[in-house]
């Protein structure tokens, strides 16, 4: 069968950056009517070649085919003009304007100049129910779940009719049912013609969604492939360019513990925010938090850290009963917590490197006791070469950091604190597969050294790997705990998950 | 020029005040050219007299606000109120040492000065506490003692300027200690104990932070609320005590008038000094120079002989060229002929890129970390 | 889905969307000082005290028009009430002092304000220069304009200008109101079909909503926030001229701190400071709020000018409270 022409072709794509060549002579090719996914670690090169494409950024070297024609996007609204779509993957929509009206701005029907508000409802219910949701599309859309805003977002770009589709980190915030709607509205798209690029860290999803993917490895093409010729193992290698036994090392549970208790939780609670439980976590060990997204992990994590108030149920450390009510006196109880929201709540752009290592010591000491400067340099070279951030000069701002390297910032902070209780949130989230590695390593070294850690993850296989016990949650509820033997697999994790979840 | 001297004066021009200082240099020059001995300084009567004494004295209200000002505008607020805060300081101050028996008494001038400044502070936590507890956006919250707070000022002095007759509270914004006048060891110290406890102490730290990322500081343990207060509380004492410079400059109070859009005239300086109104960096001696600028420009169009009232559109000028100087939009676009300089070659692994200025462009982080929106907190 | 509704009174029977209750709010408090006044003072529950309000703030409603369309994109125009004087000084000074045809100049100082609009938005947008300060400079630029004109007052006498001053328009009842409250209702009648039923309107609550977004949906952000302010400036413009049939004469000290009385109306009438969400309707009960406030003081009678200030100031703090404790609710 004879392939169809590509619908976006990018050869010797070039893209420089004051220090850096982010792109060196990539080649890319999408056809019509396909899931595509784009491969590669932070760093990579994918966000670029993503924003080079859709106009945000200008080429150096080489040249775009847009359905044979060259073209050179100014800007995004011209991409979109020529049939390229992006849904980003904090849905840059106006959550203050209804459905209906994200769905046509600027394109609203009129008649003689005035918009036609009942047609522009009906013609977006239409939109909306093509595919497969129903909701109230005069609803402001901020009233609307991330995976609602999502559909919403590709809803617009199939009315602009648009050729190209690109869908960057979709599903990270999304649950198991709402992953498979939106795959199920894919594979509808894909029936209509419409070439999907799809970026994504799931690897699992990439198989299970996409036909062909492209991997790209420190700005350079590795290579194009069909997915179901490439074999997942190969398709890290490809990625991180070495072996996996960094990552197989840590194979096999971890050695049962039995130690004192640290941290005892008895019927703490926070309404909206997770129903009470009653948690004992003892010192050295690893307790793994699982469930779906909303099922209240951070919520419960929280609560320990005393980011929110609990309502009910008490706290005790160490066999002594304390309220924490604010981070402060978490961090004098030796609890520390690594959101997972890591722009939003963990790092400060504007600072730099050490001043974001440092920030929550120099917090615990107040402003009256400044860190000498020199104590701050000791420590924070040591955290930098501990956790190997790279860059690695502690005075520049830490927004030039890629993820992975932020959240080692990030870690930094919190380790520096020395904490007998380390919570960490999605640590992982969202950085690259070598990062992953170290992190995961860490956590099982801090554990043997006697720091007991709450390790929060959206991957099962992660849990499984890090924890002494886990702690399952659905429905804002802690349903189980169980013990880390061999009888406890993703299968036995997922079930207990989804059981009695309402259908 | 050879490459190196090239790259130094590229990180010179690129610094933040260089800009603001040139301005300043060239403000200074025109005054040199349009009045005779505008540099000189004399020492008489064991008083230094001068122009530029005269700046500096001028200038030492403005020059307080904007240093208060300053720490607002770092935590990503901003103090509207400063101008009504000046009229009430000066107007309980007045009001206190007009009835006291001996106006000359320096028992009763301290005890006034100290009773008004305990409000004033009361007047700062205030709005502190709208901004941090209740949560209301500074520029709003602000809003209401700057519409209020004129009322308050009439109130106190029931809608007459005040007048009085006390040496010791002239000393403030009139008279002379150590040969300078004693407005400028004012605000001398006020700078030297800003700076102390900003940099020395980690209390600017906090600011920043809080300023850059307000739910990170709190997580990371730093009391959000408790700098927030501080910072408003100590803009209003910044502005009490100017207000205070202000009335015993004139020996009086005027409720209507004092400190009237001085406001703008700090936050102007503030931004001219290089602090971002979206919060984060501040820059004590940027907003000192801000101040200066602002100061001289009044008294170079004295001295150039065009009619006082074209002082608004200089202002205007002047305020529009620093903050397009300031624009990295703006000098991309205008200085577009100028080749940039080259970087040195980077190795890959482990070592950062060329250091930029604070206006030069952002390094580009090559991952998938999702578009962050810009949001600006208060205008 | 949610509908976003919270429920006034016992059983829910009486329910106001969200988005429309700090309107509400401010119709309510309206109709309260309306009725305690009415009780309190003779002469004060007639129809032609409210039309008073509008008759002595047509100008400013004007104005506040201009000003919810900045503060909808989520921007700010500290320049307004300088443009104001400005069209008075330019006004009077051609009118009076040149003898030009009245029409002429009206058009003339019109096309100013627009063009002085169009600047400032077009530096805010090219140049990334915040709205605070790019409209405090265009602040600093229209007053010393005035001032360069001229220091002193100038009169208006020509006859077109006395007549808008003088005439009155009779409504049912011996009620009246003067064609600036004409012209005004007819402003906000435009503007309120402008945010609601032309793209531009809807542009303008989704850049105010978020810029970012509105950007990388493609829609023309930059026209759009050149735009607001371009109206800002023109009825800023318009708003000065109103004023001068009402002072009838042109002074560089007329309409000082207008821009905090627009910004206060803004506020008082629910539109958020931070943008995307208001309603035009709003304004103009929140100019109702403030005027009626300064009708209710001199009927009172014994309370010095400077009660207003204060006044205004709670009512402030009253709102702002109000809108925090909704939007906390809601979140």
């Amino acid at each position: 069968m004879e392939q169809p022409a590509p619908i976006v072709r990018m050869s010797g794509i070039g893209k420089r950056f004051p220090g850096v060549k982010a792109l060196d002579d990539v080649g890319f090719r999408l056809l019509p009517g396909e899931v595509h996914a784009l491969m590669g670690e932070n760093g990579a090169g994918k966000s670029t070649l993503i924003k080079v494409l859709t106009g945000v950024y200008g080429v150096d070297e080489g040249e775009i085919e847009l359905a044979g024609e060259p073209v050179a996007f100014s800007s995004p609204s011209a991409a979109q003009q020529a049939g390229i779509s992006t849904v980003y993957q904090e849905v840059n929509l106006c959550g203050n304007l209804s459905v209906a009206e994200n769905i046509f701005v600027g394109r609203e029907p009129r008649r003689w100049g005035r918009i036609q508000w009942r047609e522009m409802r009906r013609r977006a219910e239409e939109l909306i129910g093509g595919l497969d949701l129903h909701i109230d599309v005069s609803a402001p859309l901020a009233s609307c779940s991330l995976a609602v805003q999502q559909m919403v977002a590709i809803a617009r770009a199939v009315d602009i009719e648009a050729k190209v589709l690109i869908l960057d980190e979709p599903t990270s915030s999304l649950d198991a049912d709402e992953v498979a709607q939106l795959f199920r509205v894919m594979r509808r798209l894909k029936e209509k013609g419409i070439a999907i690029l799809f970026v994504s860290h799931f690897l699992d999803q990439i198989y299970e969604i996409s036909d062909r993917m492209t991997i790209l490895r420190n700005g350079k093409l590795v290579g194009e492939y069909l997915t179901r010729e490439l074999p997942q193992v190969d398709l890290i290698a490809k990625m991180i360019g070495r072996e996996l036994a960094d990552l197989e090392k840590l194979e096999g549970k971890p050695p049962a513990r039995v130690a004192e208790p640290l941290v005892e939780a008895s019927d703490l609670g926070r309404a909206g925010g997770v129903n009470p439980f009653t948690l004992t976590i003892r010192q050295g060990e690893v307790i793994g938090l699982a469930g779906l997204l909303g099922s209240g992990r951070t919520e419960l994590a929280r609560l320990l850290f005393g980011a929110d108030h609990a309502d009910s149920g008490s706290l005790r450390v160490e066999g002594r009963r304390v309220a924490l009510r604010t981070p402060r006196a978490a961090m004098n109880q030796k609890i520390a917590f690594c959101s997972e929201n890591r722009r939003a709540e963990g790092l400060v752009d504007e600072l730099t490197v050490r001043e974001n290592i440092v920030l929550a010591l120099q917090a615990a000491r107040g402003w009256s006791r400044p860190l000498p400067r020199r104590r701050q340099d000791e420590l924070v070279a040591k955290y930098i070469a501990v956790l190997n951030i790279r860059p690695g000069d502690p005075e520049q701002p830490v927004r030039t950091l890629s993820g992975g390297n932020q959240q080692k910032v990030l870690l930094a902070r919190w380790l520096i604190m020395e904490p007998r209780l380390l919570i960490l949130d999605e640590p992982t989230r969202g950085i690259d597969v070598g990062a992953k590695a170290e992190i995961q390593r860490l956590v099982v070294e801090l554990s043997d050294g006697g720091m007991a850690v709450l390790f929060i993850s959206a991957e099962l296989e992660e849990v499984l790997r890090l924890s002494h016990r886990v702690g399952v949650l659905r429905d804002r509820t802690l349903i189980a705990q169980l013990d880390n033997d061999d009888a406890l697999t993703t299968d036995v994790l997922m079930q207990k998950i989804a059981s009695g979840a309402p259908v | 020029m050879s490459p190196v001297g090239n790259r130094a004066l590229g990180a010179l021009t690129r610094h933040r005040l260089f800009w603001p200082a040139m301005i300043l240099v060239a403000l200074l020059a025109l005054n040199v050219v349009f009045t005779d001995n505008f540099l000189n300084v004399q020492m008489r009567d064991g008083h230094l007299y001068g122009s530029l004494i005269d700046i500096l004295r001028f200038g030492a209200p403005l020059i307080l606000v904007a240093l208060g000002m300053t720490l607002v505008i770092a935590t990503g607020g901003i103090d509207l109120s400063v101008g009504s805060v000046v009229a009430i300081s000066g107007a309980l101050a007045c009001l206190q040492i007009s009835e006291l028996a001996d106006q000359n008494a320096v028992g009763g001038v301290l005890s006034a000065i100290g009773l008004t400044l305990v409000v004033i502070l009361a007047l700062g936590a205030w709005n502190g506490f709208l901004v941090a507890v209740v949560g209301i956006q500074p520029i709003i919250a602000t809003l209401i003692l700057m519409v209020a707070g004129r009322g308050l000022a009439q109130l106190i002095a029931d809608g007459q300027i005040i007048t009085i007759n006390s040496s010791p509270y002239k000393l403030i914004g009139g008279g002379y200690w150590l040969t300078l006048p004693f407005g400028i060891l004012v605000v001398i110290a006020l700078i030297a104990l800003t700076a102390f406890l900003t940099r020395r102490l980690a209390l600017g730290m906090f600011i920043e932070s809080v300023g850059g990322n307000a739910e990170a500081s709190r997580l990371s343990g730093i009391r959000s609320r408790g700098v927030l207060i501080v910072a408003y509380t100590f803009c209003g004492l910044c502005a009490g005590i100017a207000g205070l410079m202000i009335s015993s400059n004139v020996s009086s109070a005027d409720g209507n008038n004092a400190g009237l859009w001085i406001e703008l005239d700090a936050i102007l300086a503030v931004v001219i000094g290089g602090t971002s109104l979206a919060g984060g960096r501040f820059s004590l001696s940027g907003t000192v120079l801000g101040a200066l600028i602002i100061q001289t420009l009044t008294t170079t169009i004295y001295s150039i002989g065009v009619p006082p009232e074209t002082t608004l559109l200089f202002k205007a000028l002047v305020v529009t060229i620093v903050c397009l100087l300031q624009s990295p939009a703006f000098r991309q676009k205008a200085f577009r002929w100028r080749r940039p300089v080259p970087p040195p070659p980077v190795p890959r692994e482990g070592s950062s890129p060329p250091s930029a200025g604070v206006g030069a462009e952002r390094q580009v982080r090559e991952e998938d970390e999702p578009v962050r929106e810009e949001t600006v907190r208060n205008r | 889905m949610t509908t976003d509704t919270i429920a006034t009174g016992q059983a829910g029977r009486f329910a106001i969307p969200l988005r429309y209750v700090p309107v509400a709010v401010t119709a309510g408090l309206l109709i309260a000082m309306f009725t305690v006044g009415g009780i309190r003072y003779e002469g004060f529950a007639s129809g032609q005290v409210i039309l008073n309000v509008f008759v002595d703030n047509a100008f400013l409603l004007v104005v506040g028009v201009g000003m919810t369309f900045v503060i909808l994109a989520g921007g700010i125009d500290l320049s307004v009430g300088s443009v104001v004087a400005l069209s008075t000084m330019i006004t009077a000074s051609l009118v009076t002092n040149q003898g030009w045809p009245a029409p002429m100049v009206i058009v003339l100082v019109l096309a100013i304000g627009a063009a002085l609009g169009a600047g400032m938005g077009a530096i805010i947008h090219y140049f990334q220069v915040q709205p605070f300060i790019a409209t405090l400079a265009g602040m600093f630029l229209a007053r010393g304009l005035c001032y360069t004109i001229g220091t002193d007052s100038i009169p208006i006498t020509d006859g077109l200008f006395t007549a808008f001053a003088q005439t009155r328009i009779d409504l049912f009842g011996e009620m009246w109101i003067s064609p600036s409250v004409v012209i005004a209702t007819v402003v906000v009648l435009i503007a309120a079909y402008v945010l609601h039923y032309t793209r531009l309107g809807r542009t303008v609550y989704a850049v105010g909503g978020s810029e970012q977004s509105a950007l990388l949906m493609g829609l023309p952000v930059g026209r759009t926030k050149i735009a607001v302010y371009t109206i800002s400036g023109l009825c800023s413009a318009l708003g000065g001229i109103l004023l001068s049939f009402y002072m009838l004469s042109g002074y560089g000290l007329h309409a000082v701190g207008m821009e905090l009385d627009a910004i206060a109306a803004v506020v008082i009438g629910g539109t958020l400071l931070t943008g995307g969400s208001g309603y035009l309707l709003g304004t103009v009960l929140g100019i109702l709020v403030l005027g009626l406030t300064q009708t209710i003081i001199s009927f009172e009678g014994t309370l010095s000018s400077w009660w207003t200030r204060i006044f205004i100031g709670l009512l402030l703090f009253a709102f702002i409270l109000l809108q925090r404790l909704i939007g906390a609710r809601r979140t």
